[in-house]
């Protein structure tokens, strides 16, 4: 048995690794969502065929996210979402209305399948700005400032435009042709807007407390944390030319952009994770402060422990299944 | 006050649609595996409508579900605060051992079929359907919990854990999951009953929608009497933990020996008597103690400590109502079967007025049940008014009123889309299984697949 320590550090891990998998997973789904053409009905299908398969699952990676922070730590559970409600009210409409849409859009008359997939692409669009928007929040420690809000928004911009990166790259990867050629062209827009997004995000979280920055620059942490953002930077120019050699050449790595933004993902969770560590709601409340009873924790980190790496295992399996380029989505 | 009508109001919302995807999925499998054992096509084409029904209705479950994981924390805080050592672990478990196995095996469920071998595609069926039931298992154990709490201490006002065992197979949850699972059951057969039968309305000629029907119906009649059996067996557990909302149910005021059995009445609260009253003499008493001069107690005994009276009493009328009216139809539709080889105009017309039935049903005793624990959340532990949230009343108003708009609407395109479904599927022609699907241009749409 853990003792209470011990496991605040557990959860909150287990925690941070489900938030990155929702982050990459919904991330690429979202950003095929916004990417959503209205024009193309052909583009459109195979697009939702791309991610038909996925979509439930990655959704679930946040409703885990949510309650280990429910269940680990649920004082900060309840002041988080209480003071990210009107956001939050956002986003969970949006995903509904998106996640629905997906599902109605196959099965409408035709006059309002045009419809649905306009509802699809707003509730995506939707969605992630909600979720930068309150990551801005926050990170500026749900400050009621013009200041915070102004950096919410930036982060809305930011997080948008990451999502819509690594689900075009998800596009280079799964589709062909004009399609793809389409997928690559966005996705070299994108990677240079992300780029810009996390830098700036990067360099407010810096300098907007002097604890993160000393965090960041004391011997030793500094030793192993200022390569981070070099690396980071190195794969976003990594990416970059190796979409413009998959424009010339679309068969050969079209899988490496798709690499590269989980690269980037995980590499800026870390760097942003690390920040607030051990905080869990900034300024405000520590991990040690905020978790749940031992007795409990305990129960279920035995089932986690055994339960986690199937479920990775299952999921792997399901990507193997539909691995390769994407066919005809049919519903059977 | 508001976020408890938006908690309400979500997951009446969420409720609709697990109800109908545990048990369907379950017919889902039993489809596949005749398929797979007889290679007749009928069994394939069944199959192939009805997974698109189901993967609607899961993806409605899904979207409300997710809502439902933040509002724990946002709409009950105190819930978290003071029992949130219990509650926590079992929405964990929900999670981890239902959510993820539902939610990637479907996906192979639907698009997968010929990415992996059929006997693979045929375990994703029964993994999925796994998954519905084993997340129905967490949840119920966390509601009856809540209803019949045990293995647990208080200290300095928060509950922790003691017995864990005790805690998930607390006295009411074998009960509760019993009658929820058969609920399911009884929901999904008359989903299918009600649509066949549509389908067959509308012209129909192919064998599926009729095979359907068969197997729904004779489900059914199994289902709903046993369904009335455990309903008495959950009624007397409820009577031995909570005998004010039994009290309630029955609207018994006084203790009284040899107590009615109400067929209608009007309870009220101001005067604390019935009003209207029609009754069969020592019935009550008779169903609950199995004696005809058993006594029940009355409200009155728990004066401050019981639930509003005519919500329960009215939900309880409305779910045995229709639980006796799916025991009648079910019954002399198996019996019309058997002896006509097929049903007289006017019941399949019945059987599609009553194709949500199970809906209202299952609705009604929720609401029974869910008020009947009033005014506490956690019975004898945590009252709902110290538990409820401090959020703004203008913020939840305003959130209050988007998910009701948007339930709504979901809600008319999804009974909209599920008789289009039907009607499409009577236009399209049957197709030979060696073929591949052939898309065929509908009047209604090219999306149509069956």
């Amino acid at each position: 048995m853990f003792d209470q320590n011990t496991l605040a550090v557990i959860f909150v891990s287990l925690m941070g690794l489900a938030t990155l998998m929702y982050a990459v997973l919904d991330g690429y789904d979202l950003g095929v969502g916004i990417l959503l053409p209205l024009d193309n009905e052909t583009d459109a299908d195979t697009m939702i065929a791309s991610i038909g398969p996925f979509w439930d699952a990655n959704e679930t990676w946040l409703v885990l996210a949510i309650g280990l922070l429910l269940i680990a730590f649920p004082t900060a559970h309840s002041i988080v979402l209480q003071a990210l409600y009107i956001p939050c009210t956002f986003m969970l409409i949006a995903l509904i209305m998106r996640g629905v849409a997906f599902d109605f859009r196959a099965k409408a008359i035709v006059a309002h399948k045009r419809s649905w997939d306009t509802v699809f692409k707003l509730g995506s669009l939707l969605a992630s700005l909600a979720q930068g928007y309150m990551l801005g929040l926050y990170v500026m420690g749900f400050n009621n400032s013009f200041e915070s809000h102004g950096f919410a928004v930036l982060s809305a911009i930011g997080v948008t435009a990451a999502y819509s990166f690594i689900g075009s790259a998800w596009l280079v990867m799964k589709t062909e042709d004009a399609l793809q050629k389409k997928a690559i062209s966005v996705c070299k827009s994108t990677v240079i807007i992300t780029f810009l997004g996390i830098f700036s995000v990067s360099l407010v979280n810096l300098f907007i407390s002097p604890e993160i920055y000393l965090k960041w620059f004391t011997f030793p942490y500094a030793l192993i944390l200022i390569p981070i953002p070099l690396i980071c930077a190195s794969f976003f120019v990594l990416c970059w030319f190796v979409l413009k050699r998959l424009e010339c050449k679309p068969n050969i790595g079209a899988s490496l952009p798709f690499i590269f933004a989980l690269l980037i993902f995980s590499l800026s969770f870390f760097g942003l994770a690390f920040s607030f560590f051990p905080e869990i709601v900034p300024g405000k409340l520590t991990i040690w402060q905020a978790v749940a009873a031992p007795e409990s924790l305990n129960f279920l980190l035995w089932g986690a422990l055994i339960v986690v790496p199937t479920i990775l295992a299952y999921t792997a399996f399901s990507y193997r299944v539909f691995w390769g380029k994407v066919d005809e989505l049919r519903y059977y | 006050m508001l976020s408890r009508i938006q908690f309400a109001a979500n997951i009446s919302f969420h409720i609709l649609f697990p109800t109908i995807t545990i048990a369907l999925c379950w017919f889902l499998v039993f489809f596949k595996v005749r398929f797979d054992m007889t290679g007749n096509p009928v069994w394939m084409r069944a199959y192939r409508f009805w997974v698109k029904i189901f993967a609607l209705s899961f993806a409605l479950g899904v979207v409300s579900g997710i809502t439902m994981s933040f509002q724990f924390g946002t709409n009950w805080p105190g819930f978290m605060e003071k029992v949130g050592n219990i509650a926590g672990p079992l929405l964990g478990y929900e999670v981890l051992t239902a959510f993820f196995l539902e939610a990637t095996f479907l996906g192979i469920m639907l698009f997968g079929i010929k990415r992996v071998p059929p006997k693979v595609h045929t375990l994703a069926c029964f993994i999925v359907a796994l998954g519905t039931t084993l997340s129905a298992f967490w949840i119920l154990s966390l509601n009856s919990w809540m209803q019949t709490p045990t293995g647990f201490e208080m200290r300095d006002g928060v509950a922790y854990p003691t017995d864990w065992f005790a805690i998930i197979f607390n006295p009411s949850f074998p009960y509760r999951l019993t009658h929820m699972l058969l609920a399911s059951g009884l929901t999904a057969s008359f989903l299918i009953i009600g649509i066949s039968c549509y389908r067959l309305l509308k012209g129909d000629d192919k064998q599926a929608p009729k095979l359907t029907l068969k197997v729904a119906l004779i489900v059914a009649a199994v289902l709903a009497p046993l369904q009335a059996f455990v309903g008495d067996l959950h009624g007397l557990n409820t009577l031995k933990h909570q005998p004010q909302k039994i009290a309630a149910m029955e609207g018994v005021w006084h203790s009284e020996k040899g107590a009615p059995l109400l067929l209608f009445a009007i309870p009220d609260e101001e005067s604390r008597t019935n009003h209207f009253e029609i009754g069969i003499p020592n019935m009550a008493s008779f169903i609950l103690t199995h004696d005809w001069e058993g006594e029940i107690k009355g409200l009155n005994e728990f004066i401050g400590e019981h639930p509003p009276v005519k919500p329960v009493f009215f939900g309880f009328r409305i779910m045995v109502g229709l639980g006796l009216l799916m025991i009648a139809a079910s019954w002399f539709g198996v019996y019309q079967l058997k002896k006509r080889k097929k049903l007289p105009i006017w019941l399949m017309r019945s059987f599609v007025l009553l194709t949500f039935s199970g809906w209202l049903a299952t609705l009604a005793g929720w609401y029974v049940t869910e008020i009947g624990r009033q005014p506490y959340l956690v019975s004898g532990v945590l009252k709902v008014s110290d538990a409820a949230t401090q959020i703004a009343p203008a913020n939840v108003g305003f959130s209050l009123a988007m998910y009701l708009s948007v339930y709504a609407v979901l809600l008319v395109a999804y009974l909209h889309t599920v008789f289009l479904m039907a009607r499409r599927a009577v236009e399209i022609e049957e197709f030979d299984m060696a073929e591949q699907p052939i898309k065929t241009i509908s009047p209604n749409g090219e999306n149509a697949y069956v």
